[in-house]
């Protein structure tokens, strides 16, 4: 059976993990946001507070992926709830430091004059810092895309969903042609999202940040 | 010195106090000195105030905390009347214009937009929202057509701070804070932008803080200066002319420096000034109307009027017959806001002994001698406070 034929036979599994692996992406991503974002706003002003919410952001990076996915096991036991947990931690990181970069970049002249037209602190906050720390939060967002979508073929170990689950078939039938071909599919469906999402990404950067915020 | 150019009106009993500063104090955390150090100062109603000294001497620190972007560790402000504490700092914010040197616009913002951030958190309805802001681009000489969508990136920096003063003026408030708002504009541009700047308050009227560290912006802006030493101390707090004619012994007649007699000249606008005749001929006289003319007179040139009485040249007078020469062209004469001290400054620009002064529509009002300004220089220097034994001011 050569790849094609096994791929005609099997390409709506492919198609099925695909879109799962996006869905376990991008939820964790959204979570990333919705806890980093405001950890940032709150802590980027004041030194130790930041930095400390940037050193716990930095370890939870160095820890194994395996090992981060087995441990959440324990208190969440299979499937997506681990995968989207573990993944939403790696998405931490990326996160966390480019909010808290692209608003500590701002002009303090414009922020000051923010305040001193009369606008209150959350006003300021929504309508200035976040809008002008924009571009650099949706860097943060690109490289914490690519992480996770690398990181999330570890899923299938704790049977969450994805395209981990093919290479992991494929490790199960080593030695036979068939072995080769899923970790084909599931290498392939990965590349392909990564360079689908980047595509998203600058377009998204296109239509949010025009001209006028460059030089 | 009789205070008659600036329209300050003398003791100040007339003038209501827009914002008083009382026992103001400010040590910032980790300082050994107060940066703000027990100010006490009134700032009338409708006038311009110039706060100048040296660098770090606590302006900017006074600015902010007249509107609270910073809060005093002791001592109150009053805004007309009120403790500015009484109402949220934002809501107070409101109603004070406040402009910075860096400009400090909205980057990700239009023109527009910036403009109508305090109309709109004041809750002004879109139409006149949208008006507001075309009036304030027409204040400020920049087309609303042209520049309302422009993003500040777009603009020049002097363009930038006039968008920063429209935007400040907004809410259409009492009182304007400026801190050294032309201060990164190069001179030529700076110029014109404080020329503008005084057409704009003659017609608004508003209290103005202006903060520079510039002894001649200070003059020129200001009703009256506040000369700051170390720790926000106030050193002087005058008219320019009794600071000119009279500087507080030490620091202050070494900030004035040297030159402080020339610069008094910047205080008296020609409009104020009675100027003495000069022969004039019509551009159409014939031969014989300007050979009578030159005859006619002890000058070296005759002043040649164009359409309307608009001076257009000079005609040298020369030889023992007191021939007509050459006519020679004369390019921008002087109006009526130039100063004493611009009239010099032309003569001395084109190397000439004399200028021509028109009125408010270009006629042809009479003529500056550089003697007359010499003589000027050097009476006021010597401490002669009269200003009326040469040109008599009207
Ligand atoms: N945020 C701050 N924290 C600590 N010190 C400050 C701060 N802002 C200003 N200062 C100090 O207060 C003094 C007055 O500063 P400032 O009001 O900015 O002076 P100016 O505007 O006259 O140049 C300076 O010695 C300055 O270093
Ligand atoms: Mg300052």
């Amino acid at each position: 059976m050569t790849f094609p034929e096994f791929f005609a036979e099997n390409w709506t599994d492919v198609l099925d993990h695909t879109v799962a692996h996006a869905v376990l992406v991008l939820q964790s991503l959204g979570l990333a946001v919705l806890i980093g974002v405001p950890v940032s706003v709150l802590t980027y002003r004041t030194g130790a507070p930041r930095a400390a919410v940037l050193g716990v952001a930095g370890l939870l990076l160095t820890i194994p992926s395996y090992a981060l996915f087995g441990l959440l096991i324990t208190p969440l036991g299979l499937g997506s709830a681990p995968s989207v947990v573990a993944l939403t931690l790696y998405a931490l990181l990326p996160v966390v430091r480019n909010t808290i970069v692209g608003l500590r970049e701002l002009d303090p002249a414009v922020i000051e004059s923010a305040h001193a037209m009369g606008m209150g602190r959350m006003r300021v906050l929504v309508t200035i810092e976040l809008p002008l720390a924009w571009p650099v939060l949706l860097t943060g967002l690109r490289v914490a895309t690519q992480l996770l979508l690398g990181i999330a073929a570890i899923a299938a170990a704790v049977n969450g969903p994805g395209l981990g689950n093919l290479i992991l078939d494929g490790l199960a039938t080593a030695g036979t042609p068939f072995a080769v071909y899923l970790t084909i599919e599931g290498v392939a469906g990965i590349v392909l999202l990564a360079v689908l999402f980047d595509a998203l990404y600058a377009i998204v950067n296109r239509f949010t940040t025009p001209g006028r915020l460059g030089a | 010195m009789p205070d008659v150019t600036r329209g300050t009106p003398e003791g100040g009993a007339a003038d209501r106090t827009m914002i008083r500063l009382d026992a103001l104090t400010k040590r910032y955390p980790g300082q050994s000195e107060a940066a703000v150090d027990a100010l006490t100062l009134d700032i009338p109603a409708g006038h311009i105030v110039t706060f100048v000294g040296p660098s770090g001497c606590g302006k900017t620190t006074t600015m902010k905390l007249i509107n609270r972007l910073i809060e005093p560790t002791s001592g109150r402000v009053h805004l007309d009347g009120r403790d500015v504490t009484e109402v949220p700092a934002p809501q107070l914010r409101r109603r004070i214009g406040y402009t910075i040197q860096q400009g400090g616009l909205f980057p990700h913002r239009t023109v527009a937009d910036n403009i109508a951030t305090v109309p709109r958190l004041l809750g002004w309805d879109r139409r006149r929202v949208g008006e507001r802001v075309d009036e304030l681009l027409h204040l400020v000489g920049l087309d609303p057509k042209t520049y309302r969508r422009r993003y500040p990136k777009q603009l020049s920096g002097g363009q930038q701070q006039r968008v920063g003063v429209a935007r400040a003026l907004g809410g259409d408030p009492q009182v304007m804070l400026m801190d050294e708002p032309f201060g990164a504009i190069d001179p030529l541009n700076r110029e014109a932008l404080q020329n503008e700047f005084l057409r704009i308050q003659a017609a608004v009227r508003k209290t103005i803080v202006f903060v520079t560290h510039d002894m001649d912006e200070a003059i020129k802006m200001g009703d009256r200066i506040a000369i700051f030493g170390d720790n926000g101390r106030v050193l002087q707090y005058d008219t320019p002319e009794r600071i000119l004619a009279d500087p507080a012994e030490g620091f202050v007649t070494e900030f004035i420096g040297s030159g402080a007699s020339v610069r008094r000249l910047s205080l008296t606008r020609l409009e104020s000034v009675v100027l003495p005749d000069w022969p004039t001929v019509e551009e159409t006289s014939d031969g014989e109307t300007l050979r009578a003319a030159a005859r006619g007179s002890d000058r070296d040139y005759l002043l040649v009027l164009g359409d309307g009485r608009r001076p257009v040249g000079w005609l040298p007078v020369t030889g023992e017959d007191r021939r007509p020469g050459e006519r020679l062209p004369l390019l921008s004469p002087l109006g009526p806001r130039d100063s004493l001290f611009d009239a010099l400054d032309h003569m001395l620009t084109v190397n000439a002994s004399a200028a021509a002064v028109v009125d408010g529509d270009g006629r042809y009002r009479g003529v500056v001698e550089m003697d007359t300004l010499r003589e000027l220089i050097n009476t006021r220097a010597a401490g002669a406070p009269s200003s009326s034994d040469h040109l008599q001011e009207a």
